[in-house]
Order: C-alpha cells, then structure tokens, then sequence
C-alpha cells in the first residue's frame, strides 16, 4: 500500500494554496524540519513566522494574526501543544472564535524512544473538552488534505493531530471526507470498530483477519473527535450491538470516553476501550509500542473476538 | 504637547471616570478596584490619544487597544460607556447573572478587541495584530496595557522576544507599575526591577514615566522609534484618588462602603472646583 506522512500531504498543500492566498499565515516553533514546511518559508517569507521554542507565544500571535484576517495554521509537537499552550488554545483561540488550526506533528507516540515527555497521549482528552473547538485526526494524507480544503473555507478553531511517519493512503479522494462526519468501511453485523488517527489501518487489517475466520465487522474512521458523529455511532450501535473503540491515545478521555458518553446514555451496548493504559509508555519503535499493547491488525482482532464474546452471553 | 486647559479638561475628565468606576463597583458589590484607579490617567489618555470612532467601532484604519490586564475591566467599561460604545442600561447590568459584561471583558461587548482575563496574554495578541497589521502595509497603532504583577507570567517574556524579533515599531506596551499585587510589594512577590533596563535588553525603546502626569503620558504615547517597539512604563498609584484605598494591596479586589464613596464624590467635587 502506498504511504505518505500527513505532515508531507499537509505542507505541500498549503505552498501551493498560501500562493494564491496572501491571507494564509504558517506559523511555527523551531520545528519547520519536523513539520516538513520544505520550501515554504524560503518561499513565502511574508506569510511565514518563526517564533522559536515558544509554544504559547505562538498560539497567542497566531490569534492576533487572525484577528486581522489571516487565516492561520500554526504547526510543532502536538506534546507540547496541546499542554504547554493548551491555555492559549482555550482562550485566545477557542474562547476567541480565532480562525486558527493548530496542528499538533509527531503525535501520540511517533517520537518512539525519545519516550514520554514527547509522546501526546493525552491530547484528545485535553483538547476534546474545550468550548467551540474542533478536533481532527485524520487516518490519512487524504483525508488531512480534504480537512485541509475545508478549514480554508470555513472560519473555526481547530486542533488537528497528525503522526510523524508516513501511514498507507486509503482514501483515493477527499469527495466524502467532511468535518464532523465519520467515514464508515465495511458492513459487517458482528462487531463495530470505531477508530482514528492511524488506528484506522489497524481496524482494517483486523478486519481482514476476522473475514477469514467468518468474522464480519463494520469499521468507523472517526476523523472528527469533536463534533463527534453521533448518527454514526448510533447506526452502528444499531447494527452492530457491540462497539470497540481504538485510538492513539490514553484510555482516559480520548475517543473511547467520547464514544462511550454517547453509548451509556442513549444507546447502551457492550463496549471496549482499547488504546494506551495509564502509564508511561515503554521506549522503543512505533511499531514496537503498538505490538506491546496489541494495537496491531492481530491483537485488535484478539479483542474484537472477546469483545463478541461478551456481546453473546 | 498639551496645554494647560487640555490637561485640565484631561483632569476633570479622569475625576468623572474614577468616580463612576468606584459607584459601578459599589452598586454591582466588588470589583478590581485597585488597579481600575491606577490606570483611570492611562486609560483616559488613550481613548483621547488613540484614533477611534464609536459610531464606527470596526472602522480599517482605528488604532487597537488591548487590556491585557482584564481584571481592571470597569475602567474600561465606564470609559465605552461614556464614549457610546456601550449603553448606559448595559452597563447597569455589570456583573449580574447572563450579563454582557461580567469580571473580564470580551470581544462581544463593542468596542473591545480581545478578550482577556487570564494574565500573560495580550502582549502576545497586541504583537500577532501588530504583525498582521505590518504585513498588511496598514498604519494603524497597537496599544496593549499589561499590569505589573502580570509580569511573572512568562508567556510576557516570549511576547517580548517576538516583538523585538520582528520589529513592531507599532506597539506600544504599557506598564501600569503601581508596584503592588494581590499579596502585596511586587518587589516582594517576585521582584521586576530593573524593568527599564529589563525592556531595553530585550529591544524595546522603554521610557519610564509618572502614569497620572497627562503632559508626560501624553509624549511617551507619541514616541516612534524605527524598528522598536515602545515600552511604558508609567508608574502609578494603586488606588489612586479613592484617599482610604490609595497604595493599599488589600484594595486589590474590595468593594467601597457606602461612606467611602460619598468621600470620594467629595473629594472629587473639591478637587474639580480647585481647577476651575
């Protein structure tokens, strides 16, 4: 499967867009190489700011730019983003209805082994429970550039985490990728896997597995973390009967919490919140964290199976 | 410069202001008294020096203004209100449940740019209009008055940089230096001196001034210097004009009683007819 990093999917878009738009402003903190900007402040130094390591400074200009009409993205570690700064996104950004997309890079646990102090584990929940703020997590270059295309158009307050390494495509287009709008695959009466951020992939190839054991699932690509998709989630909760809930992200009020605040009161089923437990995760690869913790095709598919099994008695 | 009848209309002008603040806070039952009085002479001068119409809040070219220091809001509120930005009935409604204008202002209330109350903000958001407003080609002025207390917020401290970085010679920072903070002396808190000497070192042009001196407020206002952001720091008196509230830390946040207030109208009807 071909990959490409959202980062990569993201910069060259907006290059392309920022000159045809002298209103678009990026924004940074020293981390124009992670953030993989390429040529765009050489380019476009008028519509490029460097602000140094200094994430709320950045937060807080990037909403007086704003204020004066630009249309601002402002990009580094979603670690320390959704932390450091995550006053300065409630109040100048989200409070202040500031037309600004913070984009959180290198989220969850991309860092690897630089371990805790850079993985973001925490930024759904952090994020998700601010007023009048929009939180994305696209599963690919896509769907980052269908939201892209979309918040240019639209004047909102946004964070949008993304991952350091490229994730396979799985969207050929963006004509049905919307904020706010859940993209479902499959429809399979067993058991329903709503997931984000690179964990789509994962649900897929759990899928693909349990296909062959006779195993019929829906998957979920939950992009939009807020506002969530609640139709989706009742339709399948409706089909399905059962729900698992895969993310990126601490177990604590991530997209399980927010799934499964809509589950308990409206439309109770069985359900199981599958991501990082409350610790600090052990250091190595992505791939290794994610095996560690069976957030791979197989160790999802192990819990789906336990999952129905539960459904059943 | 100001002549002596300006600055006299100036004086009798900020008496108003002061007077009506301090009824505000007393009719709504608390306020940040404190720092409203030491910056009634600041504020006063900036909505006669700044370019601004109240008929035309939004209007292209107004200069901005920013209360970094939210808390000392009913200055702010009494001054749109005399101004017309804000209705008078509005303004009766200050603090109460649903109310428009509550403890910190927001940009829904006419007039006001940001919305601020959590300290250590609006240096940043002055800088970011600032900057949108240098890459725009635009003239406009931005005006952003922090406390001093404030000061201990570092986010004040990256603001700094990034003006100076990228050459904000539209901004004007003000300092309300009335050396005094909830707990008490700034000094002791968390000391800020030498602040001047702090300002410059991270590029600004920095003048330190009387803050109730209207000849001297008004000439540091007009300072321009090509590729420098501007620093005030006007030295005030926390409490100012309120006799039993002046330079106390505990008037950080009080409400007058209803004898205090009828000194102050006193006292300021004296010191009106003293200068006429």
């Amino acid at each position: 499967m071909e990959k490409e990093a959202c980062s990569n999917a993201f910069s060259k878009m907006i290059l392309e867009e920022a000159k045809r738009d002298k209103d678009i402003m990026v924004v940074c903190t020293d981390s124009r190489g992670s953030a993989k900007l390429g040529t765009y402040p050489d380019e476009l130094p008028e519509q490029f700011v460097e602000m140094g390591i200094a994430e709320q400074n950045a937060v807080t200009v990037s909403a007086g730019l704003s204020y004066i009409g630009k249309k601002v993205f402002v990009l580094g570690p979603a670690s320390f983003y959704s932390t450091r700064s995550s006053e300065q996104i409630k109040v100048d950004v989200a409070y202040s209805k500031n037309n600004v997309t913070v984009i959180g890079i290198s989220g969850g646990v991309s860092y690897g082994a630089l371990g805790a102090t850079h993985h973001s584990l925490q930024d759904i929940a952090f994020m998700r429970a601010i007023p009048n703020l929009t939180v994305e997590i696209p599963s690919d270059a896509t769907q980052m550039r269908a939201i892209t295309a979309e918040l240019l158009k639209a004047k909102r307050s946004t964070y949008i985490r993304i991952g350091r390494n490229p994730v396979p495509i799985l969207y050929a287009n963006g004509e049905n990728i919307h904020i706010g709008k859940a993209n479902k695959w499959f429809a399979g009466h067993d058991a329903a896997v709503i997931a984000c951020g690179q964990m789509v992939c994962k649900a897929l190839e759990a899928a693909k597995l349990l296909k062959n054991e006779g195993i019929h699932i829906t998957v979920v690509d939950m992009h939009t973390i807020k506002p969530l998709d609640i139709d989706m989630i009742k339709s399948v909760a409706e089909e399905c009967g059962c729900i698992l809930t895969l993310e990126e992200h601490s177990i604590y009020g991530g997209l399980g919490g927010a799934v499964s605040e809509f589950v308990t009161q409206n439309i109770p089923v069985p359900m199981k919140i599958c991501g990082i437990p409350d610790e600090n995760v052990p250091n190595g690869t992505e791939a290794e964290i994610f095996q560690y913790y069976g957030l791979d095709g197989e160790g999802v598919a192990e819990k789906v199976k336990n999952l129905i099994k539960e459904k059943h008695k | 410069m100001l002549d002596k009848e300006q600055i006299k209309k100036l004086e009798i002008q900020a008496s108003e202001i002061c007077e009506k603040t301090v009824e505000l806070i007393y009719n709504s039952g608390g306020g940040h008294i404190g720092g409203d009085l030491s910056e009634v002479d600041i504020m006063v001068s900036l909505f006669n020096y700044m370019k601004h119409d109240p008929k035309n809040p939004k209007w292209s070219d107004r200069d901005y203004f920013i209360l970094s220091k939210g808390h000392s809001c009913e200055t702010y509120y009494t001054l749109l209100s005399e101004y017309g930005y804000i209705d008078r009935r509005l303004l009766e409604t200050y603090g109460r449940f649903g109310s428009l204008i509550g403890g910190h202002p927001n940009k829904n209330i006419t007039g006001v740019e940001a919305n601020t109350g959590s300290l250590g903000h609006g240096l940043g958001l002055a800088s970011g209009i600032a900057l949108a407003l240098k890459r725009n080609r635009k003239e406009n002025r931005v005006y952003v008055l922090t406390g001093d207390g404030e000061l201990g917020e570092g986010s004040n401290w990256e603001a700094l940089m990034s003006a100076a970085k990228y050459k904000l010679d539209n901004l004007t920072w003000i300092v309300d230096r009335n050396f005094l903070q909830i707990s008490g002396k700034t000094e002791t808190v968390m000391p800020l001196e030498n602040l001047k000497e702090k300002a410059e070192a991270f590029g600004f042009k920095a003048v330190e001034i009387n803050g109730h001196n209207y000849g001297q407020i008004f000439s540091a206002l007009s300072i321009r210097e090509k590729g420098k952001p501007v620093c005030i720091i006007a030295d005030t008196v926390k409490g100012k004009r309120l006799s039993c509230a002046e330079n106390r830390a505990d008037w950080h946040h009080k409400t007058p009683t209803k004898k205090q207030l009828e000194q102050l109208k006193k006292d300021m009807a004296e010191y009106r007819k003293e200068l006429t």
